[in-house]
């Protein structure tokens, strides 16, 4: 299933957050957005899985929702959102509970998420014993359950510290070498964007608008910490962005 | 600057002085029964060597020896049992409502813009000025009774509840919204266990009103009940009687508050 954002601008009251934005995801790929802070890049990503309604303009899916998909947007929060009354297996059933599956079904999904995000010791543990990074890894294993077809990440690695979010980018993309998904991947982080991104959505500031989507075609297996092509990338990516951001931060200044 | 060799620096050496710490009440075994203990000694010490005149404050042993007699005589049930099923039935009506009504509260715009300023009207009605409206209501007996603890436990419960819902994660509801979580099952797995602590806390307070209006409501036309014990025992000005009473609904607000604290460490134990 790809999605198609067709015109898409968004206000607060009298402050415009995204101006006519048009955007392809295509099925199978991770798309990262970038941008500078309050540009609308969490926006853009409650709009397309239906959290906000646009002032104008459309979201589509195009084609066929998987069949065995319960939830075809699902999201990844920069807060994990976990309850903290569950414990990490109650936390996955949660979002199975409503689907009316039989218990059998229910607990080989979640033993299988649980697994493939290396939690299977921790099923009965509770969001407070677990750092960030676990967390982060439940609130995966979560999306993973009610199989998506597109995966809506919201910096899902910022309140993480920097080692965490090594191991978990490389989590991130053992997952999807195993099985690829589809992905919308907001960030701030230029590193993480070029390490992950099949292709590079860079937003201006506010409003938000499309200025250059960067497509790296290097795979995704093959893409390592400090290598020098995906260094020029980031480079570049940040040229594109450095008056924006400058300029975004005095504005924030100004107000 | 002065060039000055390791054994100078030695000599000057301070520790550094130690300024964090505090701020962060520990449990304390026992204190609690200690105090408890001294001021009964202290009583029982002034009576005795009249220091205290025995019109100021009864003997805490004379006091001790009337709760036997009362245990002794079977009247202690007398009173205790319906005096209990009073503040069971009407704590229990008025947290009822009162829960039901805050998560309502909390989860509508109309019955909040309603709502909340009705209940910030009857708030501060002292709910015993209503005993005789609620005589001619509900009859003498059992029924204004019930009306009066449950009026009185069902604003504060109504006013911690509601608080309690807008204080839950909106980042949690949203999360179950993006799941696709039906409105009832994010009501019932994300709002309720997430404004349980609010609603505990907010019940320790109801429920101490619910004792003090027990014993109002007993003052008027009830035969049996600690209330009438202690009015009885007031009018006869037998201080001995009137302090057995006293303690014995101090023992209840401390069994009450034991009791929720004991809910709290079952239904709260994610949060410790």
């Amino acid at each position: 299933m790809d999605i198609r954002l067709d015109g898409v601008s968004h206000s607060y009251g009298v402050t415009e957050v995204l101006r006519d934005v048009s955007l392809d995801i295509p099925s199978g790929k991770i798309v990262c957005i970038v941008g500078p802070s309050g540009c609308g890049k969490s926006t853009l990503l409650r709009v397309l899985g239906g959290l906000e309604r646009p002032t104008a303009g459309n979201v589509l899916q195009l084609g066929q929702i998987p069949q065995d998909c319960l939830n075809p947007m699902t999201f990844i929060f920069q807060d994990f959102a976990l309850l903290p009354w569950r414990t990490v297996r109650g936390n996955v059933s949660l979002v199975l509970e409503d689907h009316a599956l039989p218990t059998k079904e229910m607990q080989s999904i979640i033993d299988d998420v649980l697994a493939r995000t290396k939690l299977s010791d921790f099923a009965d543990a509770l969001p407070r014993q677990l750092s960030g990074g676990m967390k982060q890894r439940v609130a995966i294993a979560r999306a993973l359950a009610v199989n998506p077809a597109v995966m809506l990440m919201d910096e899902p690695l910022s309140a993480l510290d920097s080692q965490t979010r090594e191991l978990l980018m490389d989590d991130l993309i053992a997952l999807w070498t195993r099985t690829p998904f589809t992905a919308v991947y907001v960030t701030h982080n230029l590193a993480e964007a070029v390490r992950l991104g099949h292709s590079i959505v860079v937003l201006s500031r506010r409003p938000g608008q499309v200025r250059e989507i960067v497509h790296l075609d290097k795979p995704l297996a093959e893409r390592g910490h400090g290598d020098p092509e995906l260094e020029a990338h980031q480079r570049h990516l940040w040229g594109l962005m450095r008056d924006e951001a400058a300029a975004a931060d005095a504005e924030l200044l100004n107000v | 600057m002065s060039e000055t060799s390791p054994t100078d620096h030695m000599a000057q050496a301070r520790a550094v002085p130690f300024r964090g710490g505090g701020f962060r009440p520990r449990a304390r075994r026992g204190v609690g029964i200690f105090v408890f203990l001294a001021l009964l000694l202290f009583a029982e010490w002034g009576t005795r060597t009249g220091f205290i005149s025995a019109l100021t404050l009864p003997r805490p042993s004379d006091v001790l020896q009337t709760f036997g007699e009362l245990y002794q005589s079977g009247l202690l049930f007398k009173h205790l049992v319906p005096s209990l099923t009073r503040l069971v039935v009407g704590a229990a009506m008025g947290a009822a409502v009162g829960i039901s009504v805050g998560v309502a509260i909390g989860l509508f715009s109309y019955v909040r813009a309603g709502l909340v300023p009705l209940v910030a009207a009857i708030f501060p009605i002292p709910k015993i000025a209503l005993l005789p409206l609620f005589v001619i209501w509900f009859g003498i007996d059992e029924g204004s009774k019930y009306a009066l603890i449950a009026f009185g436990t069902f604003t504060p419960t109504v006013v911690a509840t509601y608080a309690a819902v807008d204080n839950v994660d909106r980042t949690l509801i949203r999360m179950g919204q993006s799941f696709g979580l039906s409105w009832w099952s994010i009501v019932r797995k994300i709002v309720l266990p997430g404004a349980m602590p609010g609603i505990l806390s907010g019940l320790r307070i109801s429920l101490a009103i619910a004792i003090i209006l027990l014993v109002a409501a007993e003052m008027l036309g009830a035969e049996y009940g600690i209330g009438s014990y202690i009015l009885e025992a007031g009018a006869l000005y037998d201080l001995e009687r009137l302090f057995a009473g006293v303690v014995i609904l101090s023992v209840l607000g401390i069994i009450t508050s034991a009791l929720i604290g004991a809910v709290e460490k079952r239904v709260l134990r994610w949060r410790s």
